[in-house]
């Protein structure tokens, strides 16, 4: 069967390799989506609205951290988990564990300067009808972050793209050991020079399907911010 | 009736406020207590928004200094309508509500205050509809109900006609009246020197940061002192 059949094969007949490997791929970078959003958003928002000295140096330094080289967080990462490394007792390195922290890593400076973009612009606006309003600073950070929701989606899923299509961090700590550690990316990057074209292009598919879903949400969620917040 | 008392006179002594280099208010000293409406009147860039916002506690003064009677004015029962005001991100509802919210209104009432104050300036049409998607008058008068939800003792009106059709206008006057007649102290800016006549308990006349002329509006119409004040009477351009 040529290859590209027998790829169509995989993804009709739902094969249990190829879905589990679709399956750790969407466990990892979702959970470090989250984590991710949980570092990164108040720190975007206190970024945004707390002023320090070094506070414009540090978001230069955040927005460059947007396009971290996946190989380089993967070999801090590897440094940090490896045997010799300061956090080498936890025994997380090859784990999805230790692929997750990678993508946190990865993530997080996007949510968290994206965040900032858009609490801070969405301040702007505001600053003068709170402050009017005698509002409070946490009712104040609630608000911000409430209206903006839409706009902070958005920042996830550009952070989960970012995370679900990375190969070189979850490679280095990941080690693409089947059935254990192995995602879409680490499979496709590994299985093609080993021969197994067809489950790399069956993996290439999903990849590029979920990449026009993420944008098709962020589309949905743009919209719908229209309808409901003008 | 409310505790007015702790809250009026505003009393501004030689305030002037500087930014970037440009003087916005020179030396201005006013009393603002209770009656009917203060009315600021003037030629743009005369300084009348910045009093406003000074009053309001909103810019710092460079020098010079706003007493209000009592306490600091964080504290105080005041509330503003900007000239451009901000729609929040939500309905037109929704904005009153968070007001309501803002002022510690009890949640259990916000509902029914949502919407009266909604009612009070003619919206209770539009509740559902997206704040930012109405029109710039419809947004004034939203702006005019927020400001009213934390029934306010003291009211700022930035040209709160500005943008408004007659018909509009009449209503925001009418809501002013009422305010006026509760104890609620307006304190308005206005280009509409017809508004001023209509609204006004005493006018105070700004030109270039100054204030030129102030006193109670029946004196202020019959027998202006300064030139400014009778070319601005006589509908003449100030410069």
């Amino acid at each position: 069967m040529p290859e590209d059949v027998s790829a169509f094969h995989l993804l009709l007949t739902a094969d249990p390799m190829l879905l589990a490997i679709v399956r750790l791929s969407l466990i990892v970078s979702l959970s470090a989506v989250l984590f991710a959003a949980m570092i990164g958003v108040p720190a975007g928002a206190a970024l945004a609205l707390i002023r320090f000295s070094g506070r414009e140096c540090l978001i230069v330094v955040l927005n460059a951290m947007m396009g971290l080289p996946p190989v380089v967080v993967g070999l801090g990462v590897f440094l940090a988990l490896s045997r010799s490394g300061p956090l080498g007792s936890l025994g997380l390195l090859f784990t999805p564990q230790a692929m997750i922290i990678a993508q946190t890593i990865l993530v997080a400076p996007i949510i968290a300067a994206l965040s900032r973009q858009t609490i801070e612009d969405l301040w702007a606006e505001y600053r003068d009808e709170l402050t009017a309003m005698n509002v409070g600073p946490a009712r104040r950070v609630a608000t911000l972050v409430w209206d903006a929701r839409f706009s902070l989606v958005t920042a996830l899923l550009a952070g989960f793209g970012r995370a679900v299509g990375e190969v070189g961090a979850i490679i280095i700590v990941g080690g693409n050991i089947e059935s254990y550690t192995r995602t879409m990316t680490t499979a496709i990057a590994l299985e093609t020079s080993r021969g197994d074209l067809p489950l790399a292009i069956g993996l290439g598919m999903v990849l590029i399907c979920i990449a026009i879903s993420i944008n098709a949400l962020a589309w949905g969620v743009r919209r719908a911010s229209e309808r409901y917040a003008g | 009736m409310r505790a007015q008392a702790i809250d009026l006179p505003i009393t501004f002594e030689h305030v002037r406020i500087l930014a970037g280099g440009v003087t916005i208010l020179d030396g201005i000293s006013l009393t603002i207590s209770h009656g009917s409406p203060t009315v600021l009147i003037g030629p743009n860039g005369a300084g009348k928004t910045a009093l406003l916002r000074a009053a309001m506690g909103l810019v710092n003064v460079t020098s010079g200094r706003i007493d209000w009677t009592g306490q600091g004015v964080a504290s105080k029962r005041y509330a503003i309508v900007f000239q451009r005001p901000t729609m929040l991100r939500r309905r037109a509802a929704g904005n009153v509500r968070y007001a309501l919210a803002a002022a510690n209104v009890p949640r259990a009432s916000r509902s029914d205050r949502t919407a009266e104050l909604l009612a009070l300036v003619g919206l209770d049409h539009l509740a559902r509809r997206p704040a930012r998607r109405l029109s710039g008058g419809e947004q004034q008068r939203l702006a005019l109900a927020r400001a009213l939800a934390s029934d306010p003792v003291v009211l700022f009106l930035d040209e709160p006609t500005a943008s408004l059709d007659p018909a509009a206008t009449n209503a925001i006057e009418d809501v002013i009246r009422s305010l006026t007649a509760r104890g609620v102290k307006v304190v308005m800016s206005t280009h509409d020197i017809g508004q001023a006549r209509r609204l006004a308990g005493d006018i105070v006349l700004l030109h270039r940061g100054r204030l030129v002329e102030r006193g109670p509006a029946a004196d202020f119409f019959a027998k202006p002192r300064s030139e400014e004040a009778k070319k601005f009477i006589a509908g003449e351009l100030l410069l």
